[in-house]
């Protein structure tokens, strides 16, 4: 680990001030100092905001909620007023990393945690995340986790993030604050870039900017949530693919579908085609199956993430069949039942 | 003086004489507490005072030369004290039991991720940083061979037989040729490779996280150029080995030469990247097995082929077909195995080598011959069992397979599985599968010494516990043998000044370790016998009383002075006379999700024969650790390597999947039969975790194929391939 210098923010503004050329925000730290200790980032400066008590807490905001950038994953996972109104979000957090990362890790954080490509973790291979202009290992590498959606030739990083896909689904806003101390909002969708010929620039964020806050707009009366999440071991694993999907019924037809998808693009991948090919529909295997061949006609594989398509494909159609209650959704999620 | 015993033939159960009732007690290992409380000092745990740290530095190519180390590239930075490199540093761990120093490569580099140099400085941070920062220049090998699918340099011994394979095969009334893959593994065990160097003259004395410390004091002294007496050992406490830890390792010959040349001692903990680059992986597997029968059954035709790698200069390769050859007959038997050479993190033991990727392919074509044959696989099984071993004609010591299999089914309702993809709840396909298990039982040399005093015992050995229960065992077999409460005895182990044992590995460290305590004991009760005037039949031992020919003495008065034996154990005639292999059948339901592909393992059922339980609870535990490992290996675990560079690309446990908590069912259970192997050692013991591995994963696989139809052959069984599998099927 190279040597850095540490303060620590009391407010925003502060924060502000004390950022500069080579420094980094770290609030639960669960991301950066992994990468930090291998040498992946070296910031020369760590700015602490965990004791910034704007950045704390959960508020109402309207019929929607304001949830602090400091929140953590299992403090947001465990709210009352999420579990009832926004259970996609608790459920996709859930899905997440271990109770002990979750404790730690927070909202804005875990938005801007980095891809696990292990290309990305390996400094000995080329990578133009890390190293603009170096080369992309993985394109010849092999690798299961890699994106399907959304790639270039200089980058098939994938967004690691379940708890992102699900605040996609939801059509969250991420609360931006300028270094001057504006506000800006953006749906998290566009929070990210895709790569193109830089892969190192992730997020629209300018220098100084932080995220302050999630902003959930009102739950929908009525709508059917569900997380989906298929990986390599039943937890403590990054997704393969993930699905939110958040429907709405009226009387034995779909009225609107809103799909995000995981564990396949730079950030959680949205496809509105997919989604209107769901309105109007008759819930069943066949329509189901028509969304998700509309999805996955946009997939680029590399020859280790062919399987993506027809896994996200059964996925899609697992997690729309648990919405529209063709499936009875089994204990804990997706998980079998298992006897004490 | 040390009294060596050969076991040339069965000797007598003295254990189930003797009166104080502690052997096979489940009792709590004594270490535990300290273990939970953080006051059990694993290698790294210590830190001398004036230590520096290491970091070893690997090489970056897949094969060539290093042609120089700048150490002025980290000379300046803050805090690095030098860097070491030179012909003492190894290329990889020895392998178990090898006695001498591994591949020592001087400025060649054999396989991308190989340790090359030791940045050394005044904190691990600082260490990190510079190993990072190391320029090493390398004249790097054209056309390198890191695929072992497509390598050239194959080397193959003639087949091993018996009888007439082809022959068989071909009059055969039914015959299946399948071909299975199982994915290259690492142990990854919870403490990292380290060890703290520390010289007095040129004494050296090394902590470290080693299994077998009589054979790692000479590998070190050899990979060093020193004599062996100059080199103690420690290492009281192993988080875990699974065979990663079976030999010497580059981190304990690095610290040891920037220790004797800084004349300070020096501390050299692998990252967990170096663990998985560096420390020899279980090489991927290819295999093809041949099984021929007749219409009622009868085995007529087994043949497994197996091609495996390693790297240049290791002797090992995956002993992929070694249960193949004795847990069924046949009139027919063939074993061809091919090794091919590859520049790769090198391979070795890895728990169970052989059994646990051989069998996952041995016991699912046994189902898919069953399946064949319309008949059941529990009985297919039973109608093959062989009264001898079938390649070497040796009459096995103790067998209960038979007994295990039908008491296996028998509890795990096995009469209820259903015809294969008819059982549905909600999208989830549920099915029951079984498998054989057997893995080869050993004796190794091993020495222990046996302190009495007037208030209790002391047993040392240099034996270690690497998570295993060796101090729960050895203490409760020397307090049966001199009739004392278990606190009574203080087991003393992982230090090469006590009398060298076995070291922990294929299973047989409670078989040696056991049995050497266990006539270190007995030779302490002849004195007593002696000092009562009885017999040694005569005496009996309970609760610090000796009695015999009549007369009843409390201990204390009659071991006036420490009365120490020392005694040595090693495999005999019975050894050549006799097959001893532990057996069992392994049980599981799992649940199949229709459309995802996953797989959740609800209930697994051990049922075991592994001779004499020396403590229920240990055991049970290694069971089940081995039983989790079979699962991993079904369903979970891949060690991926980059087609160009052949280097690990899963070089954490992030993205080496060893089964999490939630894939292991509540409901796991472990069934020992009572059973004595008088063949195996003095004690009747048999080696058991190893067994608990041994057929589980194929257990989990039938089971697959019953849920939903999916057979898959190349393993691990993740939901891309079930998927495939699935479709496959057309289920």
């Amino acid at each position: 680990m190279r040597d850095f210098e540490y303060s620590r923010a009391e407010t925003l503004s502060g924060a502000a001030g004390q950022m500069g050329e080579g420094a980094s925000v770290i609030a639960g730290g669960t991301n950066l100092l992994d990468l930090m200790k291998i040498q992946v980032m070296t910031p020369s400066r760590l700015v602490d905001i965990s004791r910034i008590g704007e950045l704390q807490g959960i508020s109402e905001d309207g019929d929607g909620l304001r949830i602090g950038a400091l929140v953590t994953n299992s403090e947001l996972a465990a709210d009352g007023r999420i579990r009832s109104g926004w259970p996609l979000l608790s459920r996709a957090i859930l899905a997440g990393a271990s109770a002990q990362i979750r404790n730690k890790a927070t909202t804005g954080g875990n938005l801007l945690q980095r891809t696990r490509c292990p290309y990305f973790y390996d400094t000995a291979m080329a990578c133009n995340k890390r190293s603009p202009g170096e080369g992309c290992a993985a394109q010849e590498g092999v690798g299961r986790m890699l994106a399907i959606f959304g790639t270039s030739e200089h980058c098939l990083a994938a967004h690691p993030s379940d708890m992102a896909v699900a605040l996609a689904a939801l059509r969250a806003e991420v609360e931006i604050r300028s270094k001057e101390g504006e506000t800006r909002c953006l749906p998290v969708t566009e929070l990210y870039r895709l790569p193109g010929d830089r892969p190192d620039l992730e997020s629209v964020l300018e220098p100084g900017e932080i995220i302050t806050a999630v902003r959930l707009p009102a739950p929908l009366a009525d709508t059917r949530q569900v997380y989906k999440k298929v990986r390599d071991r039943a937890s403590y694993a990054f997704a393969l693919v993930s699905v939110a999907a958040v429907l709405e019924m009226e009387g034995d037809r779909i009225a609107s579908a809103s799909l995000a998808f995981g564990g396949v693009a730079p950030r959680p991948w949205t496809d509105p085609e997919a989604e209107q090919a769901l309105v109007g529909a008759a819930p069943g295997d066949e329509a189901f199956g028509k969304a998700a061949d509309v999805l996955i006609e946009q997939a680029h594989c590399h020859p280790d993430t062919e399987f993506k398509k027809p896994l996200l494909r059964r996925t899609l159609i697992a997690a729309l069949r648990e919405a529209t209650g063709l499936a009875k959704p089994a204990t804990g999620a997706s998980t079998a039942r298992i006897p004490a | 003086m040390t009294k060596t015993f050969r076991m040339d033939e069965a000797q007598p159960r003295l254990l189930d004489e003797t009166g104080q009732g502690i052997v096979g007690a489940p009792l709590d290992r004594p270490e535990g507490p300290k273990k939970v409380s953080g006051r059990a000092h694993y290698a790294a745990d210590g830190l001398p005072e004036g230590a520096a740290h290491g970091v070893l530095v690997r090489a970056t190519i897949s094969r060539g030369r290093i042609t120089g180390i700048d150490e002025s590239s980290v000379s300046g930075l803050g805090g690095v004290i030098g860097v070491f490199h030179g012909p003492e540093f190894l290329r990889n761990p020895a392998q178990g039991m090898a006695g001498e120093a591994p591949v020592q490569p001087g400025d060649e580099v054999h396989y991308h991720g190989q340790p090359i140099a030791l940045v050394v400085a005044e904190s691990f941070e600082a260490a990190r940083d510079a190993a990072q920062r190391l320029v090493v220049s390398y004249e790097a090998e054209e056309g390198v061979e890191t695929d072992p699918a497509s390598a050239s340099a194959l080397e193959q011994d003639d087949p091993e037989t018996a009888g007439d394979f082809d022959a068989a095969f071909a009059a055969s009334e039914v015959t299946l040729d399948r071909s299975y893959a199982t994915a290259p593994q690492v142990a990854a065990a919870m403490e990292p490779h380290a060890a703290v160097a520390e010289w007095e003259g040129d004494s050296l004395t090394l902590r470290g996280a080693l299994q077998m410390l009589r054979f790692n004091k000479d590998e070190l002294a050899d990979s060093l150029g020193i004599p062996a007496e100059k080199v103690r050992i420690l290492a009281p406490y192993v988080g875990g080995g699974f065979g990663s830890k079976l030999g010497i390792g580059p981190e304990a010959v690095a610290a040891a030469l920037a220790a004797r040349a800084l004349g300070r001692p020096v501390r050299v903990v692998m990252t967990r990247q170096t663990v998985f680059d560096a420390v020899l992986r279980r090489s991927e597997t290819s295999q093809r097995l041949r099984l021929g029968a007749d219409r009622d059954g009868r085995l007529r035709a087994l043949s497994h082929d197996d091609r495996v790698s390693n790297i240049e200069g290791e002797g090992f390769a995956e002993p992929v077909s070694q249960a193949s050859q004795f847990l069924y007959g046949a009139d027919g038997l063939s074993f061809a195995q091919t090794l091919a050479r590859v520049s790769r993190t090198p391979a070795g033991s890895v728990r169970a080598p052989g059994e646990a990727v051989g069998m996952l392919a041995l016991e699912q074509a046994m189902d898919e011959l069953a399946e064949a044959l319309e008949m059941c696989p529990v009985e297919l099984r039973l109608k093959n069992l062989p009264e001898k071993n079938p390649m070497t004609g040796q009459p096995f010591s103790a067998t209960r397979l038979a007994d295990c299999l039908r008491e296996g089914a028998d509890r795990f309702g096995w009469a209820d599985r259903k015809p294969m993809g008819s059982r549905r709840e909600g999208e989830w396909f549920v099915g029951m599968g079984m498998a054989s298990a057997a893995r080869s039982n050993m004796l190794v040399k091993s020495a222990a010494r046996v302190r009495l005093g007037a208030d209790g015992a002391v047993v040392e050995t240099d034996m270690t516990d690497i998570g295993t229960g060796t101090y729960a065992i050895l203490g409760q077999i020397a307090a049966e043998m001199l009739g004392l409460r278990v606190e009574q005895v203080e087991v003393r182990l992982g230090d090469t000044s006590f009398p060298g044992a076995s070291g922990s590995g294929g299973s047989f460290g409670a078989n040696s370790a056991g049995s050497a305590t266990f006539l270190a004991a007995k030779a302490i009760r002849e004195t007593l016998a002696g000092r009562m005037g009885c017999s040694l039949s005569e005496l009996t031992l309970q609760d610090g009383i000796a009695r015999g020919g009549n007369r009843e003495m409390p201990l204390s008065e009659l071991v006036e002075e420490e009365l120490v034996e020392e005694a040595s154990v090693e495999a005999g005639d019975t050894s050549e006379s006799h097959f001893s292999s532990g057996f069992g059948a392994h049980f599981a339901e799992v649940a199949v999700h229709a459309y995802t592909g996953e797989v959740r393992v609800r209930r697994m059922l051990g049922v075991m024969a592994m001779g004499r339980i020396l403590n229920e609870k240990t055991a049970r535990s290694q069971a089940l650790g081995g039983m989790i490992w079979g699962l991993g290996a079904a369903l979970t675990e891949e060690m991926a390597h980059d087609p160009r560079t052949g280097h690990v690309v899963t070089r954490d446990l992030a993205n080496y999947h060893v089964p999490a908590h939630a894939d292991v069912p509540g409901d796991m259970t472990v069934v020992f039969l009572e059973e004595r192997d008088d063949m195996a050692n003095p004690i009747q013991t048999k080696g058991i975790g190893e067994l608990g591995i041994s057929g589980a994963g194929a257990a989990i696989l039938n089971a697959v194929r019953n849920a939903c139809g999916a057979r898959v052959y190349d393993m691990p069984a993740t939901p891309d391939r079930v998927i495939a599998a699935m479709e496959a099927a057309g289920s």
